[in-house]
């Protein structure tokens, strides 16, 4: 027997705000039997200082390592003996958790949630175990070119006054002067419901699984919680301006080559992602792909992105090139800039990535991970639960002229930054 | 969970079909029951060049056509190459799964191997087998299969050996491909939303007309017992030492598999199927060796094949610390194991652990796909239906007798990977 498959919708979705704040979102799913938790919280580097900075990310990062009544094995076993995951990190923006049980494991997944963000201990061993870790990651980093040039690309694109100038994870400088007590304060400041998002997606009764989160979280308050800041505002750039970053033993060039792209909130989002996916994405990496990989074998790999978030995060294109192809393959890139700005992308391209991103839905939208993330951009970014239902129009209702002034808006073939990281002689 | 069905077609091409309508997509498979067990020396790697050559163009659909057409209808492609076998697959909604049977039916039997693609296609595996050659554990595992097997075709790495990369002809993989890549030698798999007698139908008429062709006794030589204890060091630039022992293992259809996958489970943690897992902080292992700060990580690894293969343990020695440490205190947990020190607690435990993680595994149509093929192609597709069956039959006396027999050190191979100086410091 056939059964209709219906997109996640105002009807399918149950929603509620918590009388603290927090937005439950519940899709049943009965078909699997996991369930899996996702959502954020208002804790991101946004709300740190340069001088502090990681210390969101070491403080969202640090939770699973003890509360106030349960230690690092306690924890650890909880997870493991159901075969459960839990996690939580400090993005930007927010600090974001994720989580997979079994159905019948959901109580233990949110009780324990709840404990970690409402009670967390700070041991200082584990704090340390953990900085340690974090270090060797970010040592590990400080020699991978990839790493090195989009740090300078975004280092050289957003002023220091800007958080996106900064890792969310912090650096080698910042991370080892985070102190337990700056843990407890960001904690105290900033974990609390207010602008809290928890979507549960699984074999789950909707009213079952609202009940569970009612129970560990109902009464959870924080009035310190400060509102989001504004983000500065951007100066225009003037110039083109390049950023090199020298690693010794390195046989492969990376380079990062962008501007400002659109925040997820902007009208014209939708046109620059099909611009975007018109230039780096479609097929083998888009006409990025065919002219620096296919054509000329330049590079390993070369394609665009363009994240989209709560703010003006990069629209850039990114490659892996031998350093003696450097110079051709900028030069390529910069072409399939200009094209890309100059002449409207042609009715088959905007056929093709129309038909592409209406067509990938239904792999999108199979598991319960897939599902949870759409949810939880549809509450973040405020696109309205029917926006699944109503995404083939909006895809569709786009025209080359859109994608054309999309990418007008906020490419330039001739003024952008470029960060490249690689041998002495790139 | 809908019931599979199991179909030979006239040519001899076995057909396992699944229905599942939780989202409108079907995954297709075909595997073929060939891989780098199969290749003698000289031909080292003819298995994954050939997986390489199927996405270089046929007559109908020449090379670049189907990355485009596949993005077009929102699907996914890929191949993977094992020990046992190469299988390819398309992901697609369901409405368009006819270009995927077009596909696979095509690459059959009218793959070019155009000599200028397999030209320059060479490049690509050789780059592929030195970017794999960046991670200390390739060299360290070529080492020990190497030791592990001196007859069996499980002793070269499935990317092949640089020499036979660099002197393999196009006529030598297209021989492979001849002998190998025929109805009769292919296992096919459609999951997801159709009706089983359309399917069949379908499957039926694009396939059907294959002619089956002579299929020769695959080259395999089977591996003599081992006597007693091997050992060997790689010595290369990298930053930390690595401690692996392999234990000779049973095949996937030995019933000592699963119980070994119990003791593994206990000493090292759940090991995911391929859907998402769980920590291993509470392992014995983990406990023993990095709660002690001797250890960075423990894992551990067995995997289905059709012949005894290996069972992995690989422990990342912390900076500071030596391997004798190390391997004082795994050999004092693994002789615990070996002598019955393993409760029905923890048993049951691992067993709760292998449903959800079952559970995880089985949610997208892709991995019920894979999984129904691999299954098929070591021993029969109900391997996987009565996976966690078997799992749960294993009783401690099982557990005990599988540790005693399997855990001799007379019956592993132990390898240290020494770093010779930081990649970082260069």
């Amino acid at each position: 027997m056939m059964t209709t498959h219906s997109l996640p919708n105002p009807q399918n979705i149950t929603r509620l705000q918590l009388d603290n704040g927090i937005v439950v979102l519940v899709y049943e799913n009965f078909a699997a039997q996991s369930v899996v938790l996702t959502g954020s919280l208002r804790a991101g580097a946004l709300y740190e200082t340069p001088a502090r900075n990681g210390l969101a990310a070491l403080t969202a990062n640090a939770l699973l390592r003890g509360t106030q009544t349960r230690d690092f094995n306690t924890i650890s076993s909880m997870l493991e003996d159901i075969a459960a995951d839990l996690d939580v990190n400090g993005g930007t923006h927010r600090a974001g958790f994720g989580g997979k049980a079994l159905a019948e494991d959901l109580p233990v997944l949110i009780e324990l949630l709840a404990d970690l963000l409402r009670q967390p201990a700070f041991p200082v061993g584990q704090v340390e175990r953990l900085r340690g870790e974090l270090l060797t990651g970010l040592q590990i980093r400080s020699q991978d070119t990839r790493y090195r040039a989009s740090r300078a690309f975004s280092e050289a694109l957003y002023p220091v006054e800007h958080p996106y100038h900064y890792s969310a994870r912090g650096s080698l400088n910042s991370v080892p002067n985070l102190t337990i007590d700056d843990m407890h304060a960001f904690h105290a400041a900033h974990y609390g419901p207010d602008g809290m998002i928890i979507v549960i997606v699984g074999a789950v009764k909707a009213d079952d699984a609202i009940a569970i989160v009612r129970t560990w979280f109902e009464d959870w308050t924080n009035p310190a919680q400060p509102p989001a800041p504004e983000l500065p505002t951007l100066p225009a750039l003037a110039q083109p301006q390049r950023a090199f970053v020298p690693l010794a033993g390195k046989t492969q060039s990376d380079l990062v080559l962008g501007n400002y792209g659109p925040s997820r909130y902007a009208p014209d989002y939708l046109a620059a992602v099909l611009a975007n996916c018109v230039l780096g994405q479609f097929g083998m990496m888009g006409r990025i792909g065919a002219s620096v990989r296919e054509e000329l074998g330049l590079a390993y790999y070369a394609y665009s992105s363009l994240d989209g978030g709560m703010g003006p995060t990069p629209w850039s294109v990114v490659a892996g090139v031998n350093p003696a192809n450097l110079d051709l393959a900028l030069e390529q890139i910069r072409n399939q800039l200009r094209r890309l700005v100059n002449e409207p992308v042609s009715a088959e391209d905007l056929s093709n990535v129309q038909s592409y991103f209406v067509g990938r839905l239904p792999l999108q939208l199979e598991s319960n991970e897939g599902i949870a993330g759409s949810i939880l951009s549809m509450e973040l970014y405020g696109l309205g639960l029917d926006y699944l239902v109503t995404y083939r129009d909006r895809i569709y209702a786009l025209t080359q002229d859109h994608l054309l002034n999309a990418a007008r808006r906020y490419l330039n073939p001739d003024v952008y930054v470029l960060g490249i990281s690689g041998p002495e002689t790139g | 969970m809908s019931q599979v069905t199991r179909h030979v077609l006239d040519n001899g091409m076995v057909v396992l079909l699944k229905e599942v309508h939780n989202a409108p997509l079907i995954s297709w498979w075909v595997l073929y029951r060939v891989g780098s067990r199969n290749e003698h020396t000289g031909i080292t790697g003819a298995s994954h060049w050939v997986e390489h050559m199927l996405f270089k163009g046929t007559e109908t659909f020449p090379a670049g056509y189907l990355d485009k057409a596949i993005d077009r209808l929102g699907g996914s492609w890929n191949a993977q190459t094992f020990f046992d076998y190469t299988a390819y697959y398309e992901t697609m909604p369901a409405e368009h799964i006819d270009l995927a049977l077009r596909i696979e039916a095509d690459r059959m039997v009218n793959a070019r191997f155009d000599p200028e693609e397999v030209a320059s296609e060479r490049t690509v595996i050789i780059s592929e087998r030195q970017g794999a050659e960046n991670s200390p554990m390739f060299w360290l595992g070529e080492a020990i299969q190497a030791s592990a097997f001196h007859v069996h075709g499980y002793h070269h790495e499935i990317i092949g050996d640089t020499h036979d990369l660099q002197t393999m002809t196009r006529d030598d993989l297209y021989r492979h491909y001849q002998q190998h890549y025929m109805p009769n030698n292919a296992i096919a798999v459609a999951v997801g939303a159709f009706e089983t007698a359309d399917m069949l139908a379908k499957i039926n008429a694009v396939y059907g007309q294959i002619p089956a062709r002579d299929l020769r006794a695959p080259f395999v030589r089977p591996e003599p017992p081992q006597q007693g204890e091997r050992r060997v060091t790689v010595e290369r630039p990298g930053s930390a030492t690595f401690l692996q022992y392999a234990y000779r293992a049973p095949s996937a259809k030995d019933d000592d598999f699963f119980a070994l996958e119990i003791v593994n489970s206990v000493l090292c943690g759940a090991g995911g199927m391929g859907g998402g897992g769980t920590d291993n902080k509470t392992s014995r292992l983990y406990k023993a060796l990095v709660e002690t700060e001797l250890a960075a990580s423990i894992s551990g690894d067995i995997t289905p094949t059709v012949d005894p293969f290996l069972y992995s343990i690989v422990a990342t020695v912390r900076p500071g610390r030596t391997v004798e440490e190390v391997e004082t205190v795994l050999n004092r947990e693994l002789e615990r194991m070996r002598h019955g020190d393993i409760s029905e607690g923890e048993i049951n435990r691992a067993k709760k652990q292998a449903r959800a993680l079952f559970a995880y595994s089985t949610e997208r149509v892709t991995s019920q796909a894979f999984w129904l093929a691999w299954a098929e192609s070591f021993a029969d597709y109900t391997w996987f239906e009565g996976y966690l069956d078997r799992l749960n039959a294993v009783t401690p006396e099982d557990a005990r007798r599988v540790a005693a027999a399997y855990l001799r050190p007379q019956q592993r191979v132990v390898g240290v990977f020494i770093p010779t100086h930081s990649e970082a410091g260069t």
